[in-house]
């Protein structure tokens, strides 16, 4: 088995049973420490847009505000990701942990984790750790409190200015930036929103130290990642790895010996072919993810029985139908690309076509209202650039 | 005072005060950069993206309406990276709309079909979209139609009927390729909450909403022999037609007006003035009535605060939102329905036509007139009282299909017997005209003497803030009316139907106290109503509101009471103010619906 030769992490679903003494630890310290920490830390938002941690809990910190929210984005709605469902289930205390610390942190009372509609099942389980942790949160003299917001089923909702719409009872709908969460969140208020992983990592940076969390990792991309990794793979599944691996080892470890193309970041992030695996690196600055959806980390693996015209059709019908339809470029853009790939692969549009949907893609990465709509460029331009002949034939 | 912010704009240095948008600092520099989800009177979306432009040294590009500028920026809005982002922008636009221009009612006074001309928009776009969608067209309400293949989710009208508004019959519904505008369940428009106030159809920038128009209906019945076609003119359309007819907003045309109306063929050309100031007699007198029963005889049926009814989407609005309060509506019809009413009974009379030859036509800067000819309770004449009603877009329309050079019209007079009006009369047409002259003449009636202000304007009642107050205390009052010596009057006006929202809201907490209130369903008043030219915004509106001032201002009679015409109607049919004809023609009742 490839996963044998894997050095595969175990930071973060390493079940420590030790909540109570990190956060006896953690609360005891001076919040600007534990801000620096983070920030030392080179801890990015796992959620795939990559914002550094630590400075967005400093700014939300530096905002003032009679009320501010800690929310957790459990909304995992990216084609090929499943981490965060793990994470939730095997390991909730940490992610709980680092709300609880984050609260403390900002000055914040309230915490909300935004779960997906389709984690419905996820909640009893939940709902029960939660009960504990508030008891052991009593225990420490600190009134921070979590609860669960369930989503129904829209992508766009893992945005975070959609995400507060949504909870707001609003049609979720990305807002206008500025102003960002760190000053006018949920309901208005400052707000931090981090991804269910990356407040896991928190957890590991509070009890090891930023060093150890550091010293993992290459230069922008720190630390250790979890990965969803699917497709035409013998080894399906979960797996946390450390930073820095080049694709052309991704694949020798998962791939099943025939691998054509890696979509990287799930449909909204990047689609690798076989002759850039040995320079492609993964970390932030080697396109890990897409823009700013919550993609972080969806490994798709095709091997030559694969159409990628089909894959990326596939891609599209999924942009088409989760689009929030706000704004332009999102809404009919989506619609063209799709409509353009079947008009090219009938023969009703000449190839060169192509090019003016390539320039189209293009037009919608850099005018779309938000993440979604400016990432599907990303996962249309690497597939249609890199498998050219498989649109058109 | 707020910080100043240094940045260039096409390489022009601009100076402008922090939160300043692109977009209106570009205009501060004359750089008109295109809109289409943008409007001045809405809060911003920032979601067609055709206004973006590009940031020097920045990746994507930026929506100009809605960043805020920043100190140094550097703004390019023609570069060709803005250029061709918004060319495709446009191009999309046009690919999911029914770009059937030719065959449109509003062909020519599009805002995409002008942006598209503008960016050379040809054959080689991008896939039509339309074949590939289901869409619904609308046509079931009397005065909006709603065309969803012409819609391009610019949501301005969603903004304007919940935000501006306050109603909600508009909203989004569905995502991705099928989201759409929509109702409550996707009734038609004429089964939910709408008001028909016509405001979402002053702002679609295309032809997704329009009024209903019944012009080629009216030039039928103008080429019957057997028919004499009546037409009366509100007090708003003439301060608004010529802005339609190519001239500047706040131009007064009255005289114009007339003449335009006379080529058109119609018979009698008649003034709802006229009506207006009717109205003030009975409404006035109601309130007086209203005040004795609950001042002196403490009767708990007589309701205060009394609202005004001349304004059928606030009509429609109370009936929906407020069907609790219908006993505080004014039960004096509105001045259209008192004219409809009288047309075909008084009038006819005199001009001796019997009344089923009679073809009873409004000139109206509404929409919501449209519906309030349709009510069934508007029959007091023994046929339908107003028969069509126009807008004033629409009017300015049969006048170009005359090929009337408008502006080189003499100034002709209305008809009489129905065409004499006040000043009074006149500015009903903006906001708080009706409250105004509802107090010029309720003041004389109890204290026998002029409102003690300065040439009768009521200032206080004036202007364009959404809710104004005013106390006028009455003092001197005449031997029969002692009981309101010394009173405080206590009015309110509001415009636009969140105000509206918001002062009914403070009657139900009993957080007020007012004797009057004073609502239109329109911002402005009926000078902004929905029927009115296109575009509106604040400063046309109070162009239009200064022309109706001076209009009032020029008139030699300025009181209600005063219009000969009226005192005749008095004496030959009415009697007096709340007589027993006067309810069968000129009142009527109001209807609780749901909320859904």
């Amino acid at each position: 088995m490839a996963s044998k030769k894997l050095k595969r992490l175990d930071l973060v679903f390493k079940d420590e049973q030790d909540t109570e003494a990190i956060l006896k630890k953690t609360f005891s310290r001076p919040e600007s420490d534990i801000i620096n920490d983070l920030i030392s830390s080179g801890l990015k938002g796992r959620g795939g847009a990559g914002f550094p941690t630590g400075l967005k809990w400093k700014l939300t910190a530096d905002t003032k505000g009679d009320e501010k929210y800690v929310i957790c984005n459990a909304d995992e709605g990216e084609p090929g990701t499943f981490k965060d469902r793990e994470i939730l289930s095997k390991v909730p205390h940490k992610v709980l942990a680092g709300m609880a610390v984050c609260g403390r942190v900002i000055g914040s009372r309230k915490g909300f984790i935004y779960l997906r509609g389709e984690y419905k099942f996820l909640i009893p389980d939940l709902e029960r750790e939660i009960e504990r942790f508030h008891q052991l949160l009593e225990k420490l003299g600190c009134g921070f409190r979590v609860e669960i917001f369930t989503g129904s089923g829209a992508y766009i909702c893992g945005e975070e200015s959609a995400l507060f719409e949504s909870m707001e009872g609003k049609r979720g709908e990305p807002r206008n930036k500025p102003p960002f969460p760190v000053t006018h969140g949920y309901n208005g208020k400052p707000t931090v929103i981090n991804n269910v992983e990356t407040l896991a990592h928190t957890y590991s940076i509070f009890k090891y130290g930023p060093e150890k969390f550091r010293d993992l990792g290459v230069q922008d991309s720190r630390g250790s990642k979890v990965f969803s990794v699917s497709g035409d793979t013998p080894v399906p599944g979960i797996y946390e790895l450390e930073f820095g691996m080049t694709l052309q080892k991704f694949v020798d470890d998962f791939g099943d010996g025939d691998t054509k193309a890696v979509q990287v970041g799930g449909a909204s992030g990047f689609c690798v072919p076989r002759k850039k695996f040995e320079k492609t690196i993964i970390g932030y600055q080697g396109k890990l993810t897409g823009e700013s959806l919550p993609t972080g980390g969806s490994m798709m693996i095709f091997n030559s029985s694969r159409s990628m015209y089909n894959v990326l059709h596939n891609y599209l019908d999924f942009f088409v139908e989760e689009s929030c339809g706000q704004c332009t470029p999102c809404r009919v853009g989506t619609q063209q690309l799709l409509l353009g790939i079947e008009a090219v692969k009938k023969g009703e549009k000449p190839s060169s076509y192509l090019d003016k949907l390539l320039e189209l893609a293009e037009s919608m990465r850099i005018t779309a209202k938000c993440g979604l709509g400016q990432s599907v460029a990303n996962s249309f331009a690497s597939i249609v650039e890199n498998f050219k002949e498989e649109m058109i034939y | 005072m707020s910080e100043m912010i240094n940045l260039t704009i096409d390489n022009v240095p601009v100076s402008v005060p922090e939160g300043t948008t692109i977009l209106e600092a570009a205009k501060k520099i004359n750089v008109r950069i295109p809109t289409l989800c943008y409007h001045q009177d809405l809060c911003v979306a920032g979601n067609c993206r055709v206004c973006v432009v590009e940031q020097k040294g920045t990746d994507r590009l930026m929506p100009s309406c809605a960043m805020p500028v920043s100190e140094g920026m550097e703004i390019l809005t023609n570069s060709l990276k803005a250029r061709s982002a918004r060319k495709h922008v446009i191009e999309l636009l046009v690919s999911e709309h029914r770009a059937d221009c030719t065959r449109c009612y509003k062909n020519g006074n599009c805002e995409l079909q002008e942006l598209s001309s503008e960016y050379i928009i040809g054959e080689d776009g991008f896939i039509d979209l339309i074949p590939y969608k289901e869409y619904t067209i609308d046509h079931y309400s009397p005065s909006i139609i709603k065309d969803d293949s012409k819609c391009i989710r610019c949501q301005r009208c969603v903004r304007t009927c919940n935000e501006l508004q306050k109603i909600g019959a508009l909203a989004v519904a569905y995502k991705g390729k099928d989201m759409k505008i929509s109702t409550f369940f996707e009734k038609p428009m004429f089964e939910v909450v709408c008001t028909n106030c016509g405001q979402c159809v002053n702002r679609c920038p295309t032809g997704a909403l329009t009024e209903k128009t019944y012009v080629d209906l009216v030039w039928s019945e103008m080429n019957r022999e057997d028919k004499h076609v009546v037409v009366q003119t509100a007090p708003a359309v003439r301060v608004a037609l010529g802005e339609a007819l190519g001239m500047e907003p706040g131009m007064i045309v009255t005289g114009k007006l007339v003449a335009a109306l006379r080529r058109l063929g119609f018979d009698s050309v008649l003034d709802t003035d006229f009506t207006a100031d009717l109205t003030i007699i009975e409404e006035g007198n109601e309130l007086l009535q209203r005040l004795k029963k609950a001042l002196v005889d403490k009767d708990p049926a007589a309701k205060l605060p009394l609202t005004t009814s001349c304004s059928p989407g606030w009509v429609k609005f109370i009936e929906h939102a407020f069907p609790g309060y219908l006993d505080h509506v004014s039960t004096a019809k509105s001045p259209q329905q008192m004219f409809g009413a009288l047309a075909k009974t008084f009038y006819a009379k005199k001009i001796n036509v019997e009344p089923e030859n009679i073809v009873s036509v409004s000139i109206m800067p509404c929409t919501a007139k449209k519906y309030e000819a349709d009510r069934p309770e508007m029959r007091s004449s023994g046929y339908k009282d107003v028969d069509y009603v126009l807008t004033t877009r629409e009017l300015a329309l049969m006048i170009r299909q005359a090929g009337i050079d408008f502006a080189s019209l003499p100034d002709d007079d209305y008809d009489s017997i129905m065409g004499e009006s006040s000043g009074a009369g006149v500015i009903f047409g903006a906001t708080g005209g009706v409250m105004e002259a509802a107090l010029r003449t309720a003041y004389e009636v109890v204290t026998g003497r002029e409102v003690p202000f300065e040439n009768l304007n009521i200032t206080p009642v004036r202007g364009m803030d959404g809710v104004r107050e005013a106390t006028i205390k009455i003092e001197g009052a005449l031997p029969e009316w002692s009981f309101l010596e010394g009173v405080e009057l206590r009015c309110c006006v509001a415009h636009g139907l969140a105000n509206a929202k918001k002062v009914m809201d403070a009657v139900k907490a009993g957080t007020v106290n007012y004797h009057f209130i004073e609502i239109m369903a329109c911002p402005g008043g009926c000078l902004g109503g929905g029927g009115q030219p296109i575009p509106t915004n604040e400063e046309i509106r109070r162009k239009r509101a200064e022309a109706i001032y001076r209009e009032d201002a020029h008139k030699p009679i300025r009181k209600s009471h005063e219009n000969p015409e009226v005192i005749r109607l008095y004496e030959e049919l009415l009697h007096e103010p709340l007589s027993e004809t006067a309810h069968k023609l000129l009142h009527t009742n109001y209807r609780a619906r749901d909320r859904y």
